[in-house]
């Protein structure tokens, strides 16, 4: 029965069964385990932004390896066999046109699909220095860049600055990164949330946290002698632990408060006595 | 020539190469000798000097900013320290550096030092006006950062290169920390103090062994 089918065929049916197969696993337990994890909203949407192209990658990835199989096996000669050509498939209209048709369709569904999740709330239009897509009623807080610490001001309360980053879960945060000297990247892997630290820039990213737990903070710009050493961890706690611990700060950091510049979304340092 | 002696000369060959590329890896990977200062239980005395320049006698970089540490009377370049885990390490910082300012005003409050304040010229304090920051002492693992309060711009008698003499124009900052667990920390300076570099964060601030160093707790 096999033999009366042409090689097109047969590649076509192992690629639709081993698609059939594999389609289950991408998007029961490959596609909701990859990373960054569904801790937070935007960990959530691009978790899904994730599994989705897993989805729309596996029959290619299918046909790639059959393909590949196949022609080891099918294709193979003889030691002793003289060397011949394949069957051309130039002009071949069915192929051309299931190639055509295939790649535009996923080609538009993907910029169709992109489009809608940079416009949403989502994996990309909460984020960049003027974001599409607004967060109300979050939690502004100011992540500082500088060589090579990372620090936080949060300007709700009196604009005190920290050096731990605590935030409140199940509230809105809108991150405002900015840098004092060079570029930084401030990355919270866990919370899905990657924003580049420029000076006198305001990047903004928005995160809602979904539960209590901590998160490791990298620098993911290389930025100098210490960048490998400019990580941290930051802790996401109950709402009413979260008003205790900044009062605590306020009360902690109140020397410092009177030689803090008013907030502003970046700032120009004015003391560079010796820069060249 | 013989295949024997042909084979002789490639493993010669390879061999000697491998010597060579062995010899570059360690001298790349080798710093510098830390500095282990005598511990008295688990309380220890660490003294520095904080100079504008570090001059031609400790560093072919003579006009770079440096610290110092007191190894046993004698000041040496060295910014690797050997300390013991979960020490009180009483820290002296002589300072005959001029005023560079912070660029963060946030650094100029001390935090993680015991009782949360330093000294500066005897007087207790715990934060200073960050334009006149000269350097910081910072261990951010430990959570650790002093500022270091910089001589006026017409201080008579400032010190031209290290070492300097106590006589000369300083000031005197001292405080105490906690080592905590055993680890390799780096500590640095947060004041953009690299004259003639760009943003002040070039040369000696991207350089370790002036004012950049490792904290070995063991």
């Amino acid at each position: 029965m096999w033999s009366k089918y042409g090689h097109g065929a047969r590649v076509a049916a192992l690629t639709t069964i081993g698609t059939i197969i594999a389609l289950p696993f991408v998007i029961f337990w490959l596609g909701p385990n990859m990373p960054p994890g569904k801790s937070t909203n935007v960990g959530d949407s691009q978790v899904f932004d994730n599994t989705v192209l897993l989805i729309v990658m596996t029959p290619f990835t299918v046909f790639i390896l059959v393909y590949v199989l196949y022609a080891v096996f099918v294709f193979r000669a003889d030691v002793n066999e003289p060397l011949r050509d394949g069957a051309h498939i130039r002009g071949h209209m069915p192929s051309q046109i299931a190639w055509l048709a295939i790649t535009t369709v996923t080609v538009i569904f993907l910029a169709i699909f992109g489009s809608a999740e940079l416009l949403s709330s989502g994996a990309g239009g909460g984020q960049g220095p003027h974001p599409i897509a607004k967060e109300k009623n979050a939690l502004p807080i100011q992540v500082i860049g500088q060589q090579w610490e990372f620090t936080y001001r949060y300007p709700t309360y009196g604009g005190v600055e920290t050096a731990q980053l605590v935030l409140p879960v199940d509230q809105p945060i809108a991150f405002h990164v900015t840098s004092l000297d060079a570029i930084h990247s401030f990355w919270a892997y866990e919370l899905g949330v990657k924003a580049d630290a420029n000076p006198g820039v305001d990047n903004v990213a928005y995160v809602t946290v979904k539960k209590t737990r901590s998160f490791q903070i990298r620098c993911a710009e290389l930025c100098g002698l210490w960048h490998g050493y400019m990580f941290d961890t930051g802790q996401v706690v109950s709402s009413s632990q979260f008003t205790s611990w900044i009062h605590q700060q306020q009360k902690l950091y109140a020397g410092s408060m009177k030689y803090l510049p008013p907030y502003a979304t970046s700032y120009t340092p004015d003391p560079t006595f010796r820069a060249g | 020539m013989s295949r024997g002696t042909k084979l002789l000369g490639v493993v010669i060959g390879v061999a000697a190469i491998a010597a060579l590329i062995a010899a570059y890896v360690v001298f790349l990977t080798h710093g510098p000798t830390p500095y282990r200062p005598a511990a008295n239980g688990t309380t220890v005395n660490l003294k520095l000097q904080t100079v504008a320049a570090v001059g031609p006698k400790l560093s072919p970089n003579e006009n770079w900013v440096s610290y110092l540490v007191d190894e046993n009377g004698t000041w040496k370049r060295s910014t690797v320290w050997t300390l013991p885990a979960n020490a009180t390490v009483h820290v002296t910082v002589l300072n005959y550096d001029g005023q560079s300012g912070l660029r963060n005003p946030f650094l100029a409050q001390a935090r993680g030092i015991v009782g949360r304040q330093f000294t500066l010229n005897g007087k207790a304090m715990s934060s200073i006006n960050p334009d006149e920051a000269s350097h910081t002492f910072a261990i951010p693992d430990f959570n650790v950062i002093v500022p270091i309060h910089g001589i006026a711009d017409d201080a008579k008698n400032q010190c031209e290169f290290a070492p300097c003499d106590p006589s000369m124009a300083h000031d005197t900052i001292t405080f105490t920390f906690r080592t905590g667990k055993k680890g390799h920390y780096r500590w640095q300076c947060f004041v953009p103090c690299a004259a003639g570099f760009v943003y002040g964060f070039g040369g000696p601030m991207q350089t370790i062994g002036y004012m950049d160093g490792f904290i070995n707790v063991v």
